[in-house]
């Protein structure tokens, strides 16, 4: 980017100014005796045009909307418009959590996420003895079709997109939305969102599990080829970094694992015979925006310039759209300090700006009490007006990838993709992610990093606020939302009323249908979507795929 | 009776709660303390708990929950032991546990709760302090 005389006549005057950086140094010290960032990568005490050396801007930077995408996918970017603001949310029963969309929504939000609570996450209805204790603490319990109907009670779900933090019973919930939408009278192709549905991460780090990993890329396979043909609008898998990220790995982990998901998707769905250009441009991701803001920004970048090259060059894709890696970025959650809880505010606008500067698609802000508890009202509208602030008073959104060419950013965005890149090799070694997850292998390497941070916080190498540096004795008291316990006895006498009202030999014939089919190579959604519509519990789908595919425990590794 | 015997611990999670970065953290940390370390997995119930406890014969059981059902969970873990007629396995717990709920589980014979923020240094020093090899105890 820079000819090579400039270059070196910079070399020199670099030289020679690090030997005046020496001779300050050794009068007064520097702060730190090393420098790193959160993920431990060592920072350089500044950065010249040297460090992009390597760098072509035409082939490695480019224009945003042009490959290889490095400085975002869409020409105009927010100049056209706003990322999507979309809050995560979800809390005791169906009815309590669409009073809370509804409020989301008045309050100016274009797109909603739902949180589902454990025993709905792990495809178990709320009766069973497994989710004693749990009903509606972590998100919304759905046990039917029933529930799902009230969620979603008077929102425009034609206008907005909905996303669902779901994943092995994904595509049984995909199902329950898609029903609801028809039972409203609109149509499977006109609605639009997301599930997450992304079990490989499940296995290396959030571990919501049902069936083993081979079984559980068959349902993935099955809601891509469903969502190309069926609901055109739909991204079925979203790809998501944000839970290796909180389980403890650094960023280029993150960066890498994620992106080596994405490409044992892409393969599983080109061996069922799908073109990559119709499913690629469906395929989504998910970031975690953690506190240190130029190597996330970086990560995001890379993400995007990765993705576009693996797609490309690997894949062979030609459509663009199959190229672009669109991203829902949340801010990291285990970045927040149940010390001094206001605090968490300053963090979540950082990592928040830190995600808008990295071109982010859709965001969700942390409320400052998340740590402690679901979000109350007051919370979560702080963070939301957190990026509204962001967006409308800051002025960063006004012009496309503004630290794009920064010496820094330019280099630590090629560094991490060259170091994830490392990564994806070593997984392609093992035979591919599913074989890597076999072998517990990025399961280990995230379980290092976690320690290793963790004993960096313990020995003070690494500043966290209120923790253990600058500590006040007395936390300021704040008020949490409490879930009523009486919730879990209601939402049984409930969902047996539903049984006792639906068809059930209708429902046992669509269960058994499903099991049939189940052995056989069908595409398992359309038997879904027959079993939800007579109101079959989410719980006696799963069965029917424990039983069929087998149940996978967790190994236990640390 | 061998002094040498080493503190044994079973690190569990119970319920349905996937939040493992904590419980895999103070599985290493106990382990680099000297401690024998026996780590759950995900997903386990009070009973299995209770059974693994007795089984792998161990002096102290740490229990971790960062999606909020460790009020019923925790207390029925203690309750099992109980009716199993054993009284000198120590109980900890932590994760996300809001202040208003450490008095009813210590209550409930959790002996104590480590919130975020706690250092391994100080969990590892509570450990040396309040639990004691069951064999060496009589």
């Amino acid at each position: 980017m820079f000819n090579k005389k400039d270059l070196e006549g910079i070399a020199v005057a670099r030289r020679r100014w690090q030997q005046i950086f020496k001779e300050s140094v050794s009068k007064a010290p520097e702060r730190l005796q090393r420098f790193s960032t959160v993920s431990d990568r060592p920072i350089q005490n500044v950065y010249t045009p040297l460090d992009m050396e390597d760098l072509d801007y035409s082939k490695d930077i480019g224009f945003p909307g042009q490959y290889p995408f490095t400085r975002g996918v869409q020409p105009t970017m927010y100049r056209g418009r706003l990322w999507t603001m979309r809050m995560f949310a979800g809390l005791g029963s169906a009815r309590d959590t669409n009073k809370r969309f509804q409020l989301l929504v008045n309050e100016g939000q274009t797109g909603l996420s739902t949180a589902f609570d454990m025993p709905t996450l792990m495809g178990y209805d709320t009766d069973s003895p497994r989710s004693k204790g749990e009903c509606g603490r972590c998100g919304v319990a759905i046990d039917t079709l029933k529930d799902m109907e009230i969620l979603f009670d008077g929102l425009p779900i034609d206008r907005i997109t909905t996303s669902m933090t779901i994943n092995p019973p994904a595509p049984v919930l995909w199902a329950m939305y898609i029903a609801t939408a028809e039972k409203r009278g609109i149509s499977r192709s006109a609605i639009g969102g997301t599930i997450q549905n992304d079990m490989l991460k499940e296995f290396i780090a959030q571990k919501t599990l049902m069936c083993p990993p081979r079984p559980s890329m068959k349902l993935i396979i099955d809601t891509i080829e469903f969502g190309t043909k069926e609901v055109p609008g739909w991204n079925p898998v979203s790809i998501s970094g944000y839970h290796i990220r909180e389980a403890g790995s650094t960023a280029v982990q993150e960066l890498a694992f994620t992106l080596a998901d994405g490409i044992a998707y892409v393969e599983a769905a080109l061996q069922r015979g799908l073109d990559v250009d119709s499913f690629g441009p469906r395929l989504s991701f998910f970031f975690n925006s953690h506190l240190d803001f130029f190597e996330e920004i970086a990560k995001f970048r890379a993400a995007r310039r990765m993705w576009a090259r693996i797609m490309k060059e690997r894949f062979k894709a030609k459509d663009a759209r199959s190229m672009w890696l669109r991203f829902h970025t949340q801010t990291a959650g285990c970045s927040l300090t149940a010390q001094q809880p206001y605090n968490n505010i300053i963090r979540t606008a950082l990592e928040a700006l830190a995600a808008v500067l990295g071109g982010t698609q859709s965001l969700h802000t942390n409320a400052l009490d998340e740590v402690l508890g679901i979000p109350t009202e007051e919370a979560a509208t702080i963070a939301l007006r957190t990026q509204q602030i962001i967006a409308e008073e800051s002025g960063v959104a006004n012009t496309i990838d503004p630290l794009g060419g920064s010496f820094v950013i330019e280099r630590l965005t090629r560094d991490m993709e060259e170091e994830a890149f490392e990564y994806i090799g070593k997984i392609d070694d093992m035979g591919g992610m599913v074989a890597a997850i076999e072998r517990n292998y990025p399961q280990k390497e995230i379980a290092d990093s976690a320690y290793r941070y963790q004993k960096q916080i313990d020995s003070g190498e690494k500043t966290v606020v209120g923790v253990n540096k600058y500590i006040t004795e007395e936390g300021l008291p704040i008020e949490t939302l409490e879930i009523q316990a009486e919730l879990e006895e209601k939402q049984i006498q409930w969902t047996n009323q539903v049984k006792n009202s639906r068809d059930n030999k209708r429902v046992k014939a669509t269960l058994e249908k499903l099991a049939e089919a189940a052995q056989g190579d069908d595409n398992l959604m359309y038997y879904i979507i027959n079993a939800v519509k007579e109101y079959a519990t989410l719980q006696e789908i799963c069965d029917v795929f424990r039983d069929v595919f087998g149940v996978y425990r967790d190994p236990g590794v640390y | 009776m061998d002094q040498k015997r080493k503190i044994r611990i079973l690190v569990a999670k119970p319920g349905l709660d996937g939040h493992d970065r904590g419980a895999r953290i103070i599985a290493r940390a106990y382990r680099d303390a000297g401690f024998e370390v026996v780590y759950s997995g995900l997903h386990q119930t009070p009973e299995e708990i209770v059974q693994a406890a007795i089984q792998e014969d161990v002096d102290m059981i740490g229990l971790s929950s960062l999606a909020g059902a460790h009020m019923y969970l925790f207390p029925r873990v203690a309750e099992l032991l109980k009716e199993n007629g054993v009284d000198d396995i120590v109980i900890c717990g932590g994760g996300i546990i809001p202040e208003e709920d450490i008095a009813k589980l210590k209550k409930a014979g959790i002996e104590a709760i480590f919130v975020p923020g706690s250092t391994l240094d100080d969990i590892v020093k509570w450990v040396k302090e309040h639990v004691k090899p069951r064999a060496l105890s009589y």
